[in-house]
């Protein structure tokens, strides 16, 4: 199982387009995903549904911890780690 | 023959097969099935088949109303795919043994009230999305297709309401008119019916029952009356009258791109108000002398983040090329109060139109205020004439600190060689009291000024103006706001400043001679106004309109300056 703290810094938070294209990333992906919003420290959720995702509330500046476990698990967490990290693929 | 009466919203006469929608009702009571596998079976095909029409109304959308608007769709379509929602329906029938309808609407309901007890006004939108989703399949479950909304012929709709999302489906050809049991001049019914410039009338007051589908009916957009059962006799006449209407409009869309010269040789502008580059295209069709208001909110709005310089640039450029070498005034970001954007640190305010809104977030994000300028600036080619306003402004140090940034995006572009654009021009809106009493201290530092007279109104006599109860209170021609009006005009021109009206007092036929006494510079309204407004002031003489408004001045309640300015309505011939 894979584990990693990430810090959202886009503007919107996981909202709106940001929370789609993380959800869309997280369900390329066989191994089972989950998401918490650790600055709420709210319930766990699955990470490929954009519902749950949404309910997490997640703004700019909170702290987010996802979990990967199965099968391309490595992948997975590479993959959603690097999406946080190009403020989710936007240039500004 | 069968009459009803409600209100005129968007002019024109409008004959032809009615049409009448009226969305299905699906029966989501539970019931117990014996072989809870045959129900995922229709669940699963009704989930394809709704899949399928999400794909082909984002095409539709895409062509119709834009990418950003078209965005809606393809978040339906998320929810459709999500595993939670679908794992839950899916586990009710198979457990509960429940019936699809059921399972679905319930499921629906619990992520619908998850996301209202977030209380934000995004997740109240998201909760509208699920039920629309949720609806969608049910339908998809009862084989009930939207094809209801493929009309086989033009038609004149008949509705209870309309939501933007009701409308997109038709196909826009096919609407003759529009016609609905609920909603105000400002409904999106309305909104929508002008923009396509269609008759409409809505609170019209009939019922389904007495309406055969299919039969003709006639609706007539001025004076807001539905005809149904109407003999030979009276469609023959309502097609004279339609006929002679239409003339009526040709000419005056022929001579709607002459100036507007009163009859003792005033100039006047008249502008238009528009949202997007679709607005900009139809304005110039209807004779704009320009742009008077470009609202820029949409594109906060539909980004979802902050968009950046280059992005709201490519946007403006857009419209700039379709307005060529006429004028164009643009409003800075005017956000709060009514509208909101989640992403915006906007706070929940007990009295939001008094709030954090508009130039007011200047203080805080200077930045977000820099970007725009620095993208219109850089937007606008040496042939545009680019003006900018910023919208709810009350004091003087305001002015100086928008002024301010102003100047530093000019003079940052013009290091880097990017401003191409001569003398643009930057102002203020008028739309606060304590900035329409000292409009002389606040000269120095503009180029001109635009009166709002939606919020001036709202301001002056302390109305909410999305409060019904008391909405009534809010007429620009309450003298007090007209005073405003007329002292802002005054103190500018003493001051050697142009002044603009972009409320929709300016597109109010009413309204016209006054305006044009007080001597207002420039009208800026809806489109299809243009053509109207043009030709009466043609008619006018500046003189007597002088006299007319200074009587009106002189007024002690709305209705004595109406009753005034109602001798001076041009007599349909």
């Amino acid at each position: 199982m894979q584990s990693s703290d990430i810090l959202v810094t886009h503007p919107v938070g996981l909202h709106a387009r940001p929370a789609a294209e993380f959800v869309k990333t997280a369900g390329k992906f066989p191994c089972m995903i989950t998401v918490c919003n650790l600055t709420t420290a709210g319930k766990t959720v699955n990470a490929k549904s954009i519902l749950s995702v949404l309910t997490l509330g997640v703004q700019q500046g909170h702290t987010i911890r996802i979990e990967t476990d199965g099968e391309n698990e490595v992948e997975a967490m590479v993959a959603l780690q690097e999406l946080i990290a190009s403020n989710f693929g936007e240039t500004a | 023959m069968h009459q009803f009466t409600g209100i005129g919203v968007s002019g024109g006469i409008a004959i032809g097969p009615c049409w009448i929608y009226k969305p299905a009702s699906v029966s989501i009571d539970r019931k117990t099935i014996a072989d809870p596998s045959l129900e995922v079976d229709r669940l699963n095909k009704a989930l394809i088949e709704a899949g399928h029409q999400l794909e082909q109304l984002h095409e539709r959308a895409l062509i119709n109303i834009g990418e950003a608007d078209a965005a809606i769709f393809e978040a339906h379509k998320l929810f459709l795919d999500d595993p939670e929602f679908l794992g839950a329906i899916r586990a009710s029938i198979t457990t509960e043994k429940i019936n699809a309808e059921a399972a679905v609407a319930e499921t629906a309901e619990g992520f619908a009230r998850q996301m209202l007890a977030l209380e934000d006004e995004y997740f109240k939108a998201r909760a509208q999305d699920i039920r629309d989703v949720s609806r969608r399949i049910l339908y998809c479950l009862n084989g009930i297709s939207l094809d209801q909304y493929n009309l086989s012929q033009p038609s004149v709709i008949l509705a209870d309401d309309l939501t933007p999302s009701d409308t997109i489906q038709f196909e826009r050809s096919m609407i003759l008119g529009l016609c609905t049991r609920h909603g105000g001049p400002t409904s999106h019914t309305a909104i929508l019916a002008r923009s396509l410039a269609v008759p409409a009338a809505v609170s019209i007051p009939f019922e389904f029952s007495e309406i055969v589908a299919g039969s003709d009916v006639i609706l007539n957009g001025d004076t807001g009356t539905l005809t149904i059962e109407a003999g030979k006799e009276e469609i023959e006449s309502a097609q004279v009258a339609r006929q002679s209407w239409e003339q009526a409009w040709q000419v005056r869309l022929k001579s709607a791109f002459e100036p507007a010269r009163s009859l003792d040789g005033k100039l006047v502008e008249i502008v238009a108000n528009i949202g997007g580059v679709e607005d900009a295209r139809q304005a110039v069709e209807f004779g704009a002398e320009g742009v008077g208001l470009l609202r820029t909110e949409f594109l906060y709005l539909d980004f979802g983040r902050l968009p950046n310089e280059e992005e709201q640039a490519s946007i403006y450029r857009e419209i700039f090329q379709v307005m060529s070498s006429r004028p164009v005034v643009v409003r800075t970001l005017d956000i709060g109060g009514d509208k909101q954007v989640d992403y915006l640190d906007l706070q929940q305010e007990s009295n939001p139109f008094l709030g954090w809104r508009a130039i007011r977030m200047m203080r805080e994000h200077p930045e977000i205020l820099l970007t725009q300028m620095r993208a219109l600036l850089k937007a606008a080619s040496p042939q545009n004439d680019l003006r900018i306003m910023a919208p709810m402004v009350s004091s003087v140090e305001e002015v100086q600190q928008a002024r301010a940034i102003f100047e530093k995006a000019k003079a940052s572009l013009q290091k880097e060689n990017l401003l191409q654009v001569k003398k643009p021009q930057f102002g203020i809106m008028v739309e606060i009291p304590s900035a329409a009493l000292i409009i002389e201290h606040l000269a120095e530092f503009v180029d001109f000024f635009s009166i709002g007279t939606n919020d001036l109104t709202q301001y002056t006599v302390a109305v909410d103006r999305t409060n019904e109860r008391v909405a009534y209170l809010a007429s620009p021609f309450h003298p007090a706001v007209l005073k405003l009006i007329d002292r802002t005009i005054q103190k500018a021109h003493e001051n050697g400043r142009w002044v603009g009206l972009c409320g929709e007092m300016a597109g109010d036929p009413l309204a016209t001679p006054l305006l044009l006494g007080m001597g207002l510079d420039e009208f800026s309204m809806s489109p299809s106004a243009i053509p109207e407004i043009k030709e009466l002031i043609r008619g006018l003489n500046t003189a007597e309109c002088e006299r007319m408004a200074k009587e009106a001045l002189a007024q002690p309640g709305i209705q004595a300056v109406k009753d005034i300015l109602e001798k001076y309505r041009p007599k349909d011939d």
